[in-house]
């Protein structure tokens, strides 16, 4: 299954693929953001691979590490085969600057928490989502936690009504 | 002023009947739901970004507070997590225990959930049965990790000491204790026409809806769809042991009740295989520099004594890379993505919470049906906030 996939990436979309890893014998492609959407379709409406499930979207912040100079965010899809029971992931790399890709809501319904969720967390944009909105966090939480220049170490997370005043550190 | 014709109610936060914490923003039309809105993130505590400044050792102490109805099995996938980035083989003896704990973890689970929602559904009486079975399996917990709840007994590399001496014993106890008690359930439950009436027909989703919806665990094989992890990719020994994947066929929430029903008997048909082949061996794989020496040699022996202190004070440095790990939990595919960076903490570490994923379902299954069903859906869904929210 591991060289049906990459037949079919690297036929299909050759330029989109910038490398492959298998770090652990795990099958994940870095792709270019812009071709995306293409990919997901193509997967979901193969009927030899029927990759037919989004198990889950994530991100990395890479900030501060010698991968940053690729793109600060790595943007994890990770894609499942269920007649095949395999399992692979498709790797975009985000600038630090307004990180923003392509929401995939149009091809999996289940994609939108998902998106809500990394959107919540990194302050990554999604194009196309129908409603992209916080999910964890208060309403008047400021900044992205999940972020590496998120400070963990104040004791009070910044709101909007204590933003101006200096916060508590723990010692 | 215009005319309304919809109402919008609001339920919960603090509504026994959400498990928790979920709140839901319904807009009815006279008893028809129009549209339900879930708002989640009241119990949300950062656990990801606290697990990311620990170290992998210390870390493992958030999982079990994440879904706290099933803390081994998310003590297992988070151990199974590292042990894939650290490349640790385990010993057989590890594997067969783990396996038996996690499935009387999923019992566990299985157990508080039919006993809430019945409870939802106005059947009294269940909670007290289920509680009754289930703290026989709290005694094999405590007899093993000392807690009867945060066990963070299965650890990197292996188990947090030996199995206890009893172990064989206080298991078969609960087994039996289970067994006879569902004999219990099913005369209280499978034939009772209110039962029936309020869960037939209710939260009907097709296989096809609940795969693009992401759904997993008995959510995804309640509606046909014969997947679990434990037999697609099996991990931790899975494919030693003899059992069915259970699946129901119309995909409402009787199905998903008579499923869980059917994977609490599997899931006993494996622990049984477990205790009567249970190898001998060590408790813990010797990598010396990441796992922690058994604490017997830290005593006597100067390396492991050694060992110990830069395992607990400095951790161990993971390569650079991501791996993901899933498991089959009671709530379904609960993965763990964890990146290392070279450092001894985690870049990333991400959880796939079953239990968010399928929640975000709920407006599918509830609106057009009727309100009082809402209720039935988020019980047959089977969510711990404490995992949503993280």
């Amino acid at each position: 299954m591991e060289e049906q996939v990459r037949g079919f990436i690297k036929d299909r979309f050759g330029e989109a693929v910038i490398r492959e890893d298998d770090f652990r014998g795990e099958q994940s492609f870095y792709i270019k953001p812009e071709a995306l959407i293409e990919i997901c379709q193509a997967f979901l409406e193969d009927n030899e691979l029927q990759v037919t499930f989004l198990s889950d979207i994530t991100a990395v912040d890479w900030l501060g590490h010698e991968r940053e100079n690729e793109g600060r965010f790595e943007l994890i899809y990770n894609l499942y085969s269920l007649t095949h029971a395999h399992r692979f992931f498709l790797k975009v790399r985000l600038p630090s600057e307004a990180p923003r890709i392509a929401s995939l809501c149009d091809l999996w319904p289940g994609a939108n928490w998902m998106e809500r969720e990394v959107y919540d967390l990194f302050g990554v944009e999604f194009v196309g989502h129908p409603d992209l909105t916080k999910i964890l966090t208060p309403d008047d939480l400021e900044g992205h936690p999940l972020r590496k220049d998120f400070s963990l170490t104040y004791e009070q997370p910044q709101f909007s009504w204590n933003k101006d005043e200096p916060p508590e550190v723990i010692r | 002023m215009p005319e309304q014709r919809t109402v919008t109610l609001n339920m919960g936060p603090q509504h026994p009947s959400t498990h928790g914490v979920l709140r839901v923003v319904v807009e009815l039309d006279g008893e028809r739901v129009v549209k339900a809105t879930p708002v989640i993130g009241y119990l949300h505590t950062g656990i990801e970004k606290t697990m990311e400044s620990k170290l992998y050792y210390q870390a493992l102490v958030c999982t079990d507070r994440m879904d706290y109805l099933a803390p081994m099995s998310n003590n297992l996938g988070y151990c199974l997590a590292v042990e894939k980035l650290m490349d640790i083989e385990v010993p057989e003896k590890v594997q067969w225990a783990r396996v038996c704990l996690a499935e009387l973890t999923r019992i566990k689970s299985h157990l508080v959930w039919l006993g809430t929602h019945s409870i939802d559904l106005g059947a009294m009486s269940m909670l007290l049965y289920t509680f009754r079975d289930r703290e026989s399996i709290i005694d094999v917990y405590e007899a093993c990790g000392g807690q009867r709840m945060m066990t963070s007994y299965i650890r990197i590399g292996g188990l947090a000491h030996e199995l206890p001496v009893d172990f064989d014993k206080k298991v078969r106890r609960a087994v039996k204790q289970v067994n006879e008690g569902l004999a219990d359930y099913e005369n209280l439950l499978t034939n009772n026409e209110i039962f029936i009436n309020r869960t037939r027909n209710v939260a009907v989703i097709s296989a096809e809806d609940a795969i693009a919806w992401s759904l997993s665990g008995p959510m995804l094989r309640g509606s046909g769809v014969k997947h679990d992890l434990r037999k697609a990719n099996p991990y931790s020994g899975y494919e030693n042991f003899d059992f069915e994947i259970a699946y129901g066929e119309k995909g409402d929430a009787y199905d998903r009740y008579l499923l869980r029903l059917k994977e609490i008997r599997q899931s006993l048909r494996i622990i049984n295989q477990a205790l009567d082949g249970m190898p001998e061996g060590p408790y813990r794989a010797r990598v010396p520099g990441v796992v922690l020496p058994p604490k017997e040699d830290v005593l006597y022996k100067m390396e492991s004594m050694i060992f110990h202190f830069k395992i607990i004070t400095e951790g161990f440095k993971a390569p650079v890379g991501s791996v993901y790990q899933a498991i089959e939990s009671p709530k379904g595919e609960f993965g763990f993505l964890i990146t290392g960076d070279g450092s001894n903490r985690p870049r990333r570490v991400r959880v796939r919470p079953p239990s968010f994923i399928n929640l975000a379902s709920l407006p599918r299954l509830v609106e057009g049906g009727m309100f009082s069903d809402v209720v039935c859906a988020i019980g047959s869904i089977d969510i711990v906030l404490g995992e949503v929210d993280r």
